[in-house]
């Protein structure tokens, strides 16, 4: 009961006191090249999250045919990316043991089906370049848009291995990767295109139908105003 | 005699139809010189019905539990058919509704709607504010993420700076020590059954008052007092039905055109009507390193900030804060001044509800950002959060605009107040 009693205060002592602002917000974000309606950036982007993201991290929310979408048939998903069996209207799961992530990295992967809107597109685009060699932490990896994140770097063989220079606070890419640097940020503008579409598919066929409510709303508009005006002409 | 006329006589003699259409619509007589703060009643109505069709269909796959109610909202957002619509009318939908009862009540203290014989027209709208704040509330925790959960736990903790009782009614509130899934599922009862019949039951009591005693208007003159000799109608008076369900027709179609805007381009807004943390699956463990609350609540939160704890006790801010909502169910008996409408109220009263709107405005910018956002003052001040003494600032300002009213509305040089309408 005391301890009950002690942590109650300490909540309570938590959540009334002054808010903290986190450094975090002065981070310079660099802007990701997102746009839904490029079907062909999307489907590189499934192909780049379902190959390497997808395999500690989840994407519970998203099914996979939803993929018919930005223009991948059935058999393609099938054949491409159901690379672990199981069916194409399956939500993206992963089997990785949360107990045992925990002990790999120190935090379960989150599920990122809404990382994007829970993020904004900017930082994942920033995060997936900003990864660099430190060999004070655990995994050798540390991060510029988060600090300490339990996440090694996943993409090293595509991007290369980056330091941080501490003096111009500027990362600098010291052992080349496969890709060249501009392959691997239109690889990274791809895959954040995708989770920015994953973070809310209806996103497109929302924006068309505004248009369109909008249209009728303003026919209707006119309408009323006329009759309006006819039901008021004796009035004043 | 035809079938239609028939089957109305068959049902007035057995309930009040035609009298009450009369009583309400066709035969309610509205002074006719409306302006366009007087779409904002009619237009609550449409929200409130509004959220209650699209809540309804929420409710269908909705899942109040605190292992399921995350994904059934992506769920609603993915995988039913039009579902994200739903939601994003609900969501948009419960930030709008708190823009237009502003509005509303703004008009109320333009033209001192709430001035005899309407006090209880006001009481029963204060209610109305008083409930729709708790719907607004509970309704936020459903979704149960990371904003959601924080902002359930603040706020419940808020009962627990109650003096001696305060701890056992934050616990009976949630039903447990911390908001858990017994919380979800006690606010999820509130904000679909309970909060709304309270609504929907005041929202009647204030619209049979309000036709009891009939509409003030932007003059602020009783239309009742001049009628026509013969038939007893206002002489300033037209039937609501058709005059002013067609121009409130016209209020509608542009508030549907400003929400279908935000619906389809900016469901967000920017993260002020859905908050990028809520995103976050509500973790007990990870507390934000921002909690602000829904922007319709930020005035009234700064004002709890602003105000400095006693001991550790934060109660005098928590006490505040229910003041500073309270007070306007008070202005019925504070506003001394012989003029109801600000048209004929002279320049202290506009100076005093410039100050009252502006200090309103910078409490609710000022409740969406941490309190060390602009820094912190010098020695001299003891190093206060600038924001912080900003906010109190305008605190004092927001109660001495209540407090100090009965001084200033009788000291006030108010204009003469024409027999009738004008314009």
């Amino acid at each position: 009961m005391k301890t009950i009693n002690y942590m109650k205060k300490v909540l309570l002592i938590l959540s009334l006191s002054p808010l903290l602002a986190f450094a975090s917000q002065d981070i310079h974000l660099d802007k990701a090249p997102v746009d839904v309606s490029n079907h062909e950036s999307l489907q590189r982007g499934a192909r780049t999250f379902v190959n390497y993201c997808l395999n500690c991290h989840s994407a519970n929310y998203m099914r996979y045919n939803r993929l018919m979408e930005i223009g991948l048939t059935e058999k393609q998903i099938k054949d491409n990316l159901l690379l672990a069996g199981g069916k194409v209207g399956d939500t993206m799961t992963v089997a990785i043991n949360k107990k045992d992530a925990m002990k790999w990295f120190g935090a379960t992967p989150p599920d990122l089906s809404v990382e994007v809107r829970a993020r904004g597109a900017d930082w994942v685009y920033t995060y997936m370049r900003g990864f660099y060699r430190d060999n004070t932490r655990s995994t050798g990896w540390n991060n510029t848009v988060f600090d300490k994140v339990g996440m090694p770097h996943v993409l090293y063989e595509l991007q290369g291995e980056q330091e941080l220079n501490h003096e111009t606070h500027q990362l600098e890419l010291i052992k080349p990767g496969r890709l060249s640097v501009e392959e691997y940020d239109t690889l990274i503008g791809d895959l954040t295109n995708f989770m920015a579409y994953m973070a809310e598919p209806a996103k497109q066929q929302r924006n068309q139908l505004g248009w369109f409510v909008l249209l009728f709303l303003g026919v209707l508009l006119v309408l009323a105003y006329k009759l309006k005006k006819a039901y008021w002409k004796d009035i004043h | 005699m035809n079938y239609f006329t028939k089957l109305i006589g068959w049902v007035d003699e057995r309930f009040p139809l035609t009298s009450n259409v009369k009583a309400h619509l066709t035969e309610y007589y509205a002074p006719k010189n409306f302006n366009f703060w007087y779409f904002f009643g009619s237009l609550a109505l449409l929200v409130l019905v509004l959220q209650i069709i699209t809540g309804i269909f929420l409710t269908m796959h909705y899942k109040p539990s605190a292992e399921l109610a995350f994904a059934s909202v992506e769920y609603i957002m993915r995988d039913v058919p039009w579902g994200w619509l739903i939601r994003y009318m609900h969501s948009t939908g419960a930030s709008l509704f708190f823009v237009v009862v502003y509005l509303h009540m703004f008009r109320g203290l333009l033209y001192g709607s709430y001035r005899n014989p309407r006090e209880l027209i006001w009481l029963f709208g204060v209610g109305i504010f008083l409930a729709l704040m708790g719907e607004a509330f509970f309704g936020y925790l459903l979704p149960w993420g990371q904003m959601s959960y924080w902002g359930a736990q603040v706020i419940t903790n808020l009962f627990a700076t109650v003096p001696f009782i305060g701890p056992d009614i934050a616990e009976w509130l949630r039903g447990d020590y911390l908001i858990s899934d017994a919380t979800l599922n006690r606010f999820f009862a509130f904000h679909v059954i309970a909060l709304p019949l309270v609504i929907l039951g005041l929202v009647a009591a204030h619209i049979i008052a309000l036709h009891e005693v009939g509409s003030n208007n932007p003059d602020g003159v009783e239309i009742k007092k001049l009628k026509d000799k013969k038939t007893g109608i206002p002489l300033d008076g037209i039937p609501f039905h058709p005059y002013y369900s067609v121009k409130d027709l016209v209020g509608v179609v542009v508030f549907l055109m400003v929400f279908a805007a935000i619906i389809f381009f900016a469901p967000d807004m920017g993260g002020y009507f859905l908050e990028a943390n809520n995103f976050v699956p509500a973790n007990p463990l990870v507390t934000p390193a921002h909690i602000a609350p829904t922007w319709y609540f930020t005035p009234y939160y700064s004002i709890l900030r602003a105000v400095p704890p006693i001991g550790i006790s934060q109660f005098p801010g928590v006490a505040a804060m229910g003041l500073s909502v309270m007070a306007f169910a008070l202005l019925p008996w504070l506003d001394r001044s012989p003029v109801k409408s600000i048209r004929y109220k002279g320049n202290l009263y506009k100076a005093w509800l410039a100050a009252f709107v502006i200090s309103f405005f910078i409490l609710g910018y000022l409740g969406t950002i941490p309190a060390d956002t602009y820094g912190q003052f010098g020695a001299w001040l003891g190093k206060a959060d600038i924001a912080t003494v900003i906010a109190r600032i305008c605190s004092v300002v927001y109660f001495a605009f209540f407090v100090l009213m009965p001084w200033y509305t009788k000291k006030d040089k108010t204009k003469p107040v024409p027999e009738r309408v004008t314009g």
